[in-house]
């Protein structure tokens, strides 16, 4: 006999009664546990002071860091639709309106436009708190538009990923969007318009193996999980564990994927210098 | 024969026949009459059980052990055909092969994923899961027909690019990203057919095309049934349900613009008369090469433009506010 006894089973907080440690104050970082307020990290472009973890950050982070203030959001009004009518354990319905409560977002890519050291750019953001950042009919939609809108504008492209790949839910919807993407970037580049892919942690599947690897210049930051397969399905398929540092950007630095790594306080410097040195007409409104 | 789960019906009856057919030559009794009889009753169950095909049953079909591969196809409709190999930069890729030859009169790069026919042959195809050099051959292929102004024919049929650590190394997904920019702005025409399994970017990496055409028994989609069922219900044992989901089969595919038609094949399968098959499948090729010969390179490139650029589903946020206030 134990000398304490549970009278209920199981936990019995209800979960609107859970109380969360409080949200915008304190940061644990993921990647050491080093405690950071909130305005401490922000100030540090969400890097911890510590160990230099780039933390995840979404759309809107990335547009307040590398803008010159104000910026316009483009094809904001494209909403997600389950035309296969997906049902898994959840129903893709389900799915879509826990993530319009929970996360604010309306998909998992935002576009915007506004100047970056007064010259202008066009900037797709992947925010990956929506369902895995997962690319479907809009992420694919708003890049095509996107595409299309820097083409007529002589503006130049940025894509941000920062994804788990196609969104499952959208079957080959989302799979076509791959073809689609590459398509509209084929396009993008016989027009003459440069476009710089940036990815982020993580950018695996899909989004890979289209926009994010087809950059004329790709970059990441630091550490960031990069690959075509997830690190769990080539660890299952191989039957062996992985070398410390796959897939990670150093990793493709080394392989030959990318063009460099930049830190993210220097991020705003360096897309500055791209766009200076692949000159588009420069617009001073 | 090898027969799949729901073939099993027909076992019997095959069976049946197969020992009239015995006695019948033992003992010189005349059989002829019970065997056309049994022969009937064998093409009515047949026809009854492929009319009604599950998602998943197609999945069975498109890995067929006896269903003919792209290797196969291209010796039954290709003259003076010649295997290409290597990607120039690294290696020859086994699980995707390809050439050039003459399909009706025309010369053309075709080529395919290939798996193998027995279990030696499968190792050595990789079961047919290309690594980043296949997609680069395939591309070195391509390039070589858009200078000679050839066409390009895709014969899709891969479980998936191959997940491994050597496939990350040298870029996977920089040589399916690389294909995809570039066959959406080759020269010539490209006419893609999915003859077996279409997953996921590693069928797409040799799929993007003016005209996209699936097998009857055949399946495209972002995943297979068992990875989605791994992920999403996370259990290997919901693959049938997987399966319906993704609404793989190829009458969704046509349904949501993604292909231009459906090849019939004969009752039971390619497997059952893969002669039949190939004859079917060169004469389609041959119809469409000569159609899209005629056509201008600009004209293609932004018939395909549009033909992707299409694609995708989704709401407008105003329109939503109405319904969902």
């Amino acid at each position: 006999m134990g000398w304490f006894k549970r009278l209920k089973d199981g936990i019995q907080t209800a979960t609107k009664n859970k109380k969360e440690a409080p949200d915008g104050l304190w940061n644990k970082c993921k990647s050491c546990a080093e405690m950071t307020t909130m305005k401490e990290l922000r100030e540090n472009f969400f890097i911890c002071p510590k160990c230099d973890y780039h933390s995840r950050i979404g759309s809107n982070d990335y547009f307040e860091m590398i803008f010159d203030g104000k910026y316009t959001e483009l094809f904001d009004n494209l909403l997600a639709k389950d035309m296969l009518k997906f049902s898994d354990l959840k129903s893709y319905e389900d799915r879509l309106s826990v993530a319009y409560k929970k996360f604010g977002e309306i998909d998992a890519m935002k576009v915007a436009e506004g100047k970056v050291g007064r010259k202008p750019l066009v900037i797709a953001a992947m925010d990956f708190s929506f369902i895995g950042g997962s690319m479907g009919s809009v992420v694919g939609e708003k890049i095509a538009r996107a595409c299309d809108y820097c083409i007529e504008n002589k503006i130049p492209l940025m894509i941000i990923s920062k994804s788990g790949g196609a969104r499952m839910m959208e079957a080959a919807y989302s799979l076509m969007q791959m073809a689609k993407t590459s398509a509209k970037l084929a396009a993008l580049a016989r027009a003459g318009v440069p476009y710089f892919s940036f990815m982020t942690d993580p950018t695996t599947g899909g989004v890979t193996a289209s926009y994010a690897m087809l950059g004329d210049i790709n970059f990441s930051e630091p550490g960031a999980l990069i690959g075509f397969a997830g690190p769990r399905v080539i660890k299952e398929t191989i039957k062996r564990d992985l070398p410390e540092g796959f897939q990670r950007s150093e990793f493709l630095l080394d392989h030959g994927f990318l063009d460099f790594i930049v830190h993210r306080s220097n991020l705003k410097e360096r897309i500055d210098e791209m766009l200076t040195l692949f000159k588009m007409e420069e617009k001073v409104s | 024969m090898v027969f799949l789960d729901f073939e099993k019906p027909l076992e019997k009856l095959y069976e049946q026949l197969e020992k009239i057919k015995q006695v019948e030559e033992e003992g010189a009794v005349d059989m002829s009459e019970t065997i056309k009889e049994l022969e009937k009753k064998i093409t009515k169950e047949k026809k009854e059980i492929y009319a009604n095909l599950t998602g998943w049953q197609r999945v069975q079909l498109s890995r067929h052990p006896e269903r003919p591969y792209t290797l196969y196809y291209i010796e039954q409709i290709c003259k003076n055909f010649i295997e290409l190999h290597g990607d120039r930069y690294y290696a020859d890729d086994k699980a995707i092969v390809g050439g050039i030859g003459q399909i009706a009169g025309q010369t053309c790069i075709i080529m395919g994923h290939q798996k193998g026919v027995n279990t030696k042959m499968r190792q050595y195809r990789n079961f047919g899961m290309a690594n980043p050099e296949g997609y680069r051959k395939a591309l070195r292929l391509m390039k070589l027909a858009e200078r000679f102004g050839y066409p390009v024919v895709c014969l899709i049929d891969t479980p998936g690019a191959y997940p491994g650590i050597e496939a990350e190394e040298r870029g996977q997904a920089e040589a399916i990203a690389k294909n995809l920019f570039e066959m959406a702005g080759l020269k010539v025409p490209i006419v893609c057919y999915v003859i077996g399994e279409g997953a996921s970017g590693g069928a797409l990496g040799i799929g993007l095309g003016d005209r996209v055409f699936m097998m009857e028994n055949t399946w495209y989609s972002v995943i297979s049934p068992e990875s989605c069922s791994s992920i999403l219900w996370r259990s290997w044992d919901h693959k049938e349900e997987a399966a319906e989901a993704l609404k793989l089969t190829p009458d969704h595919m046509l349904e949501f613009g993604m292909i231009e038609e459906i090849l019939k094949e004969p009752l039971g399968g390619a497997n059952t008369d893969p002669e039949k098959m190939a004859r079917i499948l060169k004469s389609h090729i041959k119809a469409q090469l000569s159609e899209l010969m005629e056509i201008a390179s600009d004209d293609l490139i932004s018939g395909r433009l549009e033909r992707y650029g299409k694609i995708g589903e989704y709401n407008f946020f105003e329109s939503l506010e109405k319904v969902d206030p």
